[in-house]
């Protein structure tokens, strides 16, 4: 190394300039810590001084600091030489372990019951999650129907969620739709983060076991008007790739669902909203929904309740 | 609820001058600690505690000078126990940190600390397991000098400060996680955009676009946090007493898990003689921000006909705590209305100020022309480059782009205060510094997060990853500099050394065993490496810490130098 080919006879040659310094770097190195007891190997060997030789002569410079290198990471354990080796070692892993985070949530985002024109009805959407910062396995289900009949739509979906960035995850699994018939096993690719402004967005590619692909775009904002009462607009929107007769979806937009929730946020954990909810299927499968005599779109008062435990 | 507090902590009491053993001072050669668990109650709130002896705050352990204690703790918890004696020079193997410095003290296991008490002043301690510090686990220790005490006073009161939350703080640490303004109930709303009450909406929108949020100023707050002097909340009204025309010495130390402190007595200025222990050139001041782990001496020369409230106020201005200094018991002084929530700035986020539009106090008026450099600015929120030292990942959100010495700054909250505030450039030590030597070399340690996820780091890498120690040789004289990457101070402390802050001319410069990094800034000391072994290094915010913002230091004989 240049560095120390260069600083070494500066060294040599300084030694003797520094040694009042040394004697007293090692007095000192004595006096704050008085390791009476303590066996440490190399007793006799005076504290690093050399380094730091080159530097005191001009005054000048004398607070700013050398460019000398820093020491070799050791790789000892000096507690090992008081207590027993094991014993530290299983304490240093139980540091690190108890240091590394690793937990169970559950988020409902909202429970909540639909007052509209027609026969009233239901929607829901959470997740529950186990992991650390980076990699999580999440659980998540979101659905809809209307009371006294078959949910209209129920999806469980099970991924992996890896952090990618400060501010995005990946999300990697499958989406199984129990509603509506036939049932659906989706192969699920997706990107959930935060962006700019602070929205929340998501965007998912789907693929089915039949080879139809489907696409899926969240996004929502939490909008404090104080620091209880949160108005949180959320869109949705579904893409088939191609058309689907046997669950009546055409190719191109499938459905659009917006929503606006009023929430008092005084207890995070079990706040209680209520919102506009409005829902409208698109393109083909707005036509197929025609054909079948099905509602194509639809508006509902909503009272819930979102919960996070 | 007296019986829950040592004699020294409890309200009206005479003071530790005149207090002695038998009311919850501990003295002697000879010590017993018994960690248990009690129940605990202030305000309103109330639950399980972590307590020694049975008391919160922890006995007072006083001490003199030149004397060599033994301290034999009992862990009679079910989970793993440690005493870390915070700001004692001791050898390593009794510094009691599980992991790095001994094992820890198992349940039912009694470990015995001895160590030779080096130097004189105003310490605390505390457990250094499982966040147990957060449930009550510290008390103070003075250290008597071994002559006579050039700080002596007639009266001298210990004052306690720290934040007590009845959910546990692994539990607060979960729901940070899930939610990282869990307990922020400050935060920017439509109303006051409306009310015209804190940023503008131009300001709001620059801010947003970086995903920062300038109201993130603390992590746990008073929305679960209740504030105590001495264990006591504001309706309990800790009072210390004091007779006319005494000079009181107050020690202050503050043993809060997550709450820096502004500290003030109004009406009465106080006079800083000691920081972290060690004697400062006597400044008079008239509030001081008391980070975590920090400990001042203050002396006070009360007036003979008033009552003095003793205020201190969370940083984010989410709660305070009121004690009392008055000639007798039921005397209340009044409270002073909480100050408003501080805004973080620009400096805050690493900008550099010069050229900008800079208002009184650091506060930036985006709405000017600096907006036009504020976009410029905004792209470079995580440039690698300037910090190639850290590990880029999702833990880290910012990199400040440009880090100005903040040491000379006041305190974040503090910067518009009307009175006189204490920052660190007003500390100068009363001693020489021991060791004149320059530093030979300088250590960059980066304070990296992403507070948005809730993820605390040290050049990006948490302590749950394992990283490699920072190495230091026996007895070399190194720069060690700080850089805050996030919008949050961190109070960084090192085990078992003092340090000396880089501020002001050499050679009287403040020795400090914790500093407190403000937001965006740097902030550097000079350290000579003497106490040989593993030491802890850490932000002292104790879930900044247990997230990963910490560092195992090695002090090893130079094995180079020992062949050469």
């Amino acid at each position: 190394m240049a560095l120390r080919s260069v600083s070494l006879p500066l060294i040599h040659g300084l030694l003797l300039a520094a040694a009042p310094i040394s004697a007293w770097a090692q007095d000192h190195s004595g006096m704050d810590h008085d390791m009476s007891g303590m066996d440490l190997s190399g007793q006799g060997a005076p504290p690093a001084m050399d380094h730091s030789a080159h530097v005191m002569p001009d005054a000048a410079v004398a607070d700013q600091p050398g460019d000398a290198t820093a020491p070799p990471v050791p790789v000892d354990h000096p507690a090992d030489r008081f207590f027993a080796p094991d014993r530290m070692a299983a304490s240093r892993s139980a540091m690190i372990g108890e240091m590394t985070f690793s937990t169970f949530a559950l988020q409902v985002d909202r429970l909540e019951y639909r007052s509209t024109k027609g026969k009233d009805g239901f929607g829901w959407e959470g997740q529950a999650w186990y992991g650390g910062d980076i990699d999580r396995v999440v659980l998540a289900s979101e659905g809809e129907g209307t009371l006294g009949e078959r949910a209209e739509r129920i999806e469980l979906a099970a991924y992996w969620r890896h952090a990618l960035d400060p501010w995005f995850n990946l999300q990697l699994g499958v989406r199984h739709d129990f509603r509506p018939d036939p049932q659906r096993t989706y192969a699920l690719v997706g990107i959930e983060g935060l962006a700019p402004y602070w929205f929340d967005v998501t965007g998912q590619i789907l693929v089915s076991e039949k080879g139809d692909v489907h696409a899926r775009g969240k996004a929502g904002y939490q909008q404090r008007i104080t620091q209880s009462l949160v108005v949180e607009p959320e869109a949705e929107v579904d893409f088939a790739f191609q058309g689907v007769s046997a669950l009546n979806v055409g190719s191109g937009f499938e459905r659009l669902e917006l929503g606006a929730r009023l929430r008092y946020d005084r207890n995070r954990s079990f706040a209680p909203y209520v919102g506009a909810h409005w829902e409208r299927k698109l393109a083909g499968t707005a036509r197929l929904a025609r054909v079948s005599g099905d509602d194509v779109s639809g508006i509902s008062a909503v009272f819930g309740v979102r919960a996070m435990f | 609820m007296a019986g829950l507090f040592p004699a020294w902590a409890r309200s009206g009491t005479a003071g530790i001058v005149h207090a002695n053993a038998g009311s919850g001072v501990l003295s002697g050669d000879t010590i017993a600690l018994q960690i248990g668990q009690s129940h605990f109650a202030t305000g309103g709130r109330s639950g399980h505690a972590v307590t020694v002896n049975g008391t919160l705050p922890a006995p007072l352990l006083r001490l003199r000078e030149g004397q060599t204690v033994r301290i034999a703790v009992t862990n009679t918890l079910r989970e793993q126990s440690s005493i870390h004696w915070h700001g004692l020079l001791v050898p390593f193997q009794m510094d009691g940190v599980p992991g790095v410095s001994f094992p820890g003290i198992d349940p039912g296991e009694t470990f015995t600390y001895e160590f030779p008490l080096t130097h004189s002043g105003t310490f605390w301690y505390h457990s250094h397991s499982g966040m147990q510090e957060a449930e009550g686990l510290f008390g103070p220790i003075v250290i008597d000098p071994a002559g006579p005490d050039p700080l002596a006073c007639e009266r001298e009161h210990v004052l306690v400060l720290s934040d007590w939350s009845p959910i546990h703080p692994h539990e607060q640490m979960r729901r940070l996680k899930m939610m990282s303004g869990y307990f922020n109930r400050q935060k920017q709303d439509l109303t006051g955009l409306i009310t015209g009450k804190d940023q503008s909406l131009a300001d709001r929108l620059a801010w947003g676009q970086m995903r920062m949020d300038p109201a993130d100023i603390s992590d746990v707050t008073g929305s679960t946090y209740s504030f105590l002097v001495n264990g006591h909340g504001t309706a309990e009204n800790w009072t210390g007493l004091f007779a006319p025309g005494e000079r009181v010495r107050l020690r202050v130390i503050n043993a809060s898990s997550m709450t820096n402190f502004n500290f003030r007595i109004p009406g009465l200025p106080l006079t800083v003689v000691a920081a972290d222990g060690n004697p400062v050139q006597p400044v008079e001041t008239d509030e001081v921000q008391i980070a975590i782990a920090e400990t001042y001496d203050f002396i006070v020369e009360p007036d003979a006909e008033q009552s003095y409230a003793v205020i201190a106020e969370a940083l984010d201005r989410s709660g305070q705590v009121r004690a009392t200094l008055a000639q007798s018991m039921g005397l209340a002084a009044p409270v002073p209305p909480i100050r408003g929530r501080p805004l973080l700035t620009m400096r805050d986020m690493g900008m550099d100020m010069s050229g900008m539009d800079m208002g009184d106090g650091g506060e930036i008026d985006l709405s000017k022309p600096a907006n036009d450099s504020m976009s410029g600015h905004s792209m470079k929120m995580r440039d690698a480059s300037v910090a190639p030292s850290v590990k880029m990942g999702p833990g880290v959100a910012t990199l400040s782009p440009m880090p100005v010495d903040r040491l000379a700054d006041r305190p974040t909250g503090l910067e518009d205060a009307e009175h006189r505030v204490l920052t660190y450039a007003d500390l100068r030590s009363r001693d020489p510094n021991p060791d004149p030597r320059a530093p030979t070399r300088e250590v960059e340690v980066h304070l990296t997060a992403n507070m948005e996820r809730y993820m605390w780091s040290m050049d990006g890498t948490a302590m749950s990853e394992n990283p490699a120690p920072i190495p230091f040789r026996l007895g070399e004289r190194v720069r060690v500099t700080l850089i805050n990457d996030t919008m949050m101070p961190h109070p960084i402390h090192l085990h078992g050394h003092f340090f000396e802050l880089v501020q002001g001319e050499p050679g009287h410069r403040a020795r400090k065993h914790t500093v407190n990094v403000l937001p965006g800034g740097k902030a550097a000391f000079d350290l000579t490496a003497d106490g040989e072994g593993d030491w802890a290094f850490h932000c002292h915010m104790l879930l900044h810490m247990h997230a990963g913002m910490m560092r195992v230091v090695t002090v090893r004989r130079d094995v180079e130098e020992g062949q050469g």
